[in-house]
């Protein structure tokens, strides 16, 4: 398992003075021009010192993280009902998870050997470096931070310990080596917009009739 | 949820309320030895302002302020164990963390003055006075204290009083200031209209539940941090000369100059928010502050017409378009140093700005996220290119959009309307915190 170590966060990446060129020549508001971006291993280009550790970069597939850690043995079966309960309460109340701007959110557990891992992924709009404690926040109401108790080395007193929650969000982060957008830098909003408007626009052919 | 009995007495005042001073002076302290500095704070104990006394009607003309940075409590003779339980911002401190804050190019900590970057500095004391005199008074008393305490070194001092007119407050730009003031559970303040319900006292002082509704843990030993806050300081230069310029070259009359400054601000500058009146000044709205901040931009101003999304007021509260914003809140203290300058005058190239102090349980999670975020974020809101005019770090290649129908207005290229000069996390003990440290012994 890849885990950045915190001294891996401090050291400063190497030059890539031509990939920095490629990805600025790609970074083009071209949506349909389909755009791959390849990652540095310490998963940022340039360091940007953010208040909790090194700022990750906006890709064509958005911002994102991907958490994994192992679980606790014996653990699974509650975790798994969570699915469900996240399932009722975004049938409650659909507009909980709003304030990320997200794309999509990937629950996945699996084995390596005997032991049993949990990962979370997830790819949205918002700057997750700089609105950290706003997310935090949503685990707490979504209930998510029951999940996370079921990890490894999660410390239990998070309650009263935010920045011991981040960093082991930032612990557990693995960042991409690769990412990938169809439609390059289009955010949910903007998307939504679009079938909006397709919506309205079919309306107004149908009521034409 | 019940209300928090705050310790008011042993609290020091600085944050609770704001005390009946006009003046004060700030020093920059160095303590040479530990026992230098209990014994300096041993002998000027009796003078620290408690939020109790201040808010009481006893007579009184001298309130003092003492708060440290983390190498200031190391000087004192705090142990490493009890040191390493600080959070890692305050033991790093604000000159180490330029890059989060994006007090990067002319605001870097290499440019700062008054050896406030300096690892050296240990501690500030505030003398406030209801006068000059009493200013002076008080600079003299300390200035022959610190004689008496060898061992005890004031790197550099910084004179502030209110400039005129003096009926309202006001900073050397010519805005109104002290408008927002978030109201503490606890102390029976009663938020202005608009302002969203009181906020718990652990968002602004150690030891009391804060608005996840949990007491964060504290760090140790407790006697040393509860009733403590964190104050982030920050001396700002205001360039008011190159301001009016800025002014006078995007306004033709003095009606649509007061507008442009009106829009960098988000409130005219007597006070009167943009969202509530959009085309013309209103100075009475400015004054009563139970309509000043009776406003949100959620559904009164989405898109900006009124106050811009990149202007002052907005990036720093951006009220119900962000979220947890009572986790966001902080308290504001300070004022302004050096003379006016008089309408019409040429820039003379004297400093003069704002020297001031954020409040807050947490400098990472409320001030250096308003810095990090709201202030220095070019992408702000999908702004794109844009800081704040006034404390965002301003070199000359950020923009700000002014919204307007049928067409917008953006002005590139802003320049920079301040400079910092200086600034420093400090720890504000309360009473009982200073006597613990007064007390220490080495090694303990």
């Amino acid at each position: 398992m890849t885990k950045r170590s915190a001294s891996k966060k401090q050291e400063e990446p190497k030059d890539h003075p031509q990939r920095l060129h490629l990805v600025e020549r790609q970074r083009t508001n071209d949506w349909s021009r389909p755009q791959a971006m390849a990652i540095p291993m310490e998963g940022y280009f340039a360091l940007e010192q953010g208040r909790y550790g090194p700022i990750f970069p906006r890709t064509p597939a958005g911002h994102g993280f991907t958490i994994i850690a192992k679980i606790k043995p014996g653990t699974e079966d509650e975790i798994r009902q969570y699915g469900n309960k996240l399932e009722n309460a975004l049938a409650g109340d659909p507009h909980i998870l709003a304030p990320l701007q997200l794309h999509y959110l990937r629950w996945v557990l699996f084995n390596i050997g005997p032991d049993k891992y949990f990962m979370y992924q997830g790819i949205f709009d918002t700057d997750f470096d700089k609105y950290t404690e706003d997310a935090v926040e949503l685990f707490t109401q979504t209930g998510i931070n029951t999940i996370f108790e079921k990890l490894e080395g999660f410390p239990m007193d998070w309650k009263t310990n935010v920045p011991a929650f981040i960093k082991f969000l930032r612990q557990h982060q693995c960042p991409s080596f690769l990412e990938y957008g169809e439609y390059p830098y289009v955010t949910a909003v903007e998307i939504k917009k679009a079938l909006r408007l397709k919506e309205d626009f079919s309306d107004m052919l149908d009521q034409m009739q | 949820m019940e209300s928090t009995v705050l310790e008011l007495d042993d609290i020091q005042h600085f944050l609770i309320s704001r005390p009946p001073a006009l003046t004060a002076r700030y020093e920059f302290l160095m303590f040479h030895q530990p026992a230098c500095g209990r014994a300096w704070l041993k002998g000027i104990l009796d003078k620290v302002g408690t939020a109790k006394n201040v808010g009481s009607n006893e007579a009184d003309s001298r309130w003092v302020t003492i708060a440290f940075t983390w190498n200031g409590l190391r000087a004192l003779g705090v142990n490493e164990t009890s040191l390493a339980t600080f959070p890692e911002e305050f033991r790093q401190g604000m000159a180490a963390r330029a890059e989060i804050l994006g007090t990067t190019g002319a605001n870097h900590p290499e440019h700062w003055v008054g050896s406030l970057g300096s690892p050296d500095l240990h501690a500030i004391v505030v003398l406030f006075a209801r006068n000059l005199a009493e200013r002076e008074r008080s600079t003299r008393e300390h200035r022959k204290y610190l004689v008496e305490c060898h061992g005890v070194e004031a790197l550099s001092s910084l004179n502030l009083e209110a400039i005129p007119p003096f009926n309202y407050a006001h900073e050397h730009f010519g805005y109104r200031d002290r408008l927002s003031q978030p109201a503490i559970d606890g102390t029976g303040d009663v938020p202005t209209p608009g302002s969203g319900p009181p906020i718990k006292a652990g968002e602004f002082f150690l030891g009391y539940p804060d608005e996840s509704g949990t007491r964060p843990a504290l760090p140790q030993p407790e006697v040393l941090s509860r009733n403590g806050s964190y104050l982030a300081y920050l001396r700002l230069e205001e360039h008011v000369g190159a301001f009016r310029d800025f002014l006078r070259e995007h306004g033709e009359t003095a009606d649509e100059q007061e507008l442009i400054a009106a829009k960098l601000m988000g409130r005219w500058r007597s006070g009167a928010p943009l969202t509530l009146r959009t085309d013309k000044d209103d100075p009475a709205l400015g004054a009563d502050m139970q309509r000043t901040n009776d406003f949100n931009y959620g559904t009164m101003d989405p898109y900006g017409y009124g106050c811009p999304v990149g202007s002052h007021i907005r990036r720093m509260n951006p009220r119900d378009t962000a979220e947890n914003m009572q986790r966001r809140k902080m308290i504001r203290r300070g004022g302004t140093y050096g003379p006016p300058l008089p309408e019409g005058a040429p820039e003379d190239g004297v400093e003069r700005g704002i020297a001031a102090f954020v409040g807050c349980a947490s400098l990472v999670r409320q001030f250096e996220f308003a810095m990090n975020v709201w202030v220095n974020d070019p992408k702000f809101k999908d702004l794109g290119n844009e800081r704040d005019p006034f404390v965002g770090t301003q070199d000359g290649t950020f923009d700000i959009t002014l919204p307007k129908r049928p067409i917008r207005k953006k002005i590139k290229g802003l320049p920079a309307f301040t400079t910092v000069r200086g600034g420093a996390y400090f720890f504000l003990p309360g009473m009982k915190a200073l006597r613990y440290l007064a007390t220490l012994e080495d090694g303990s």
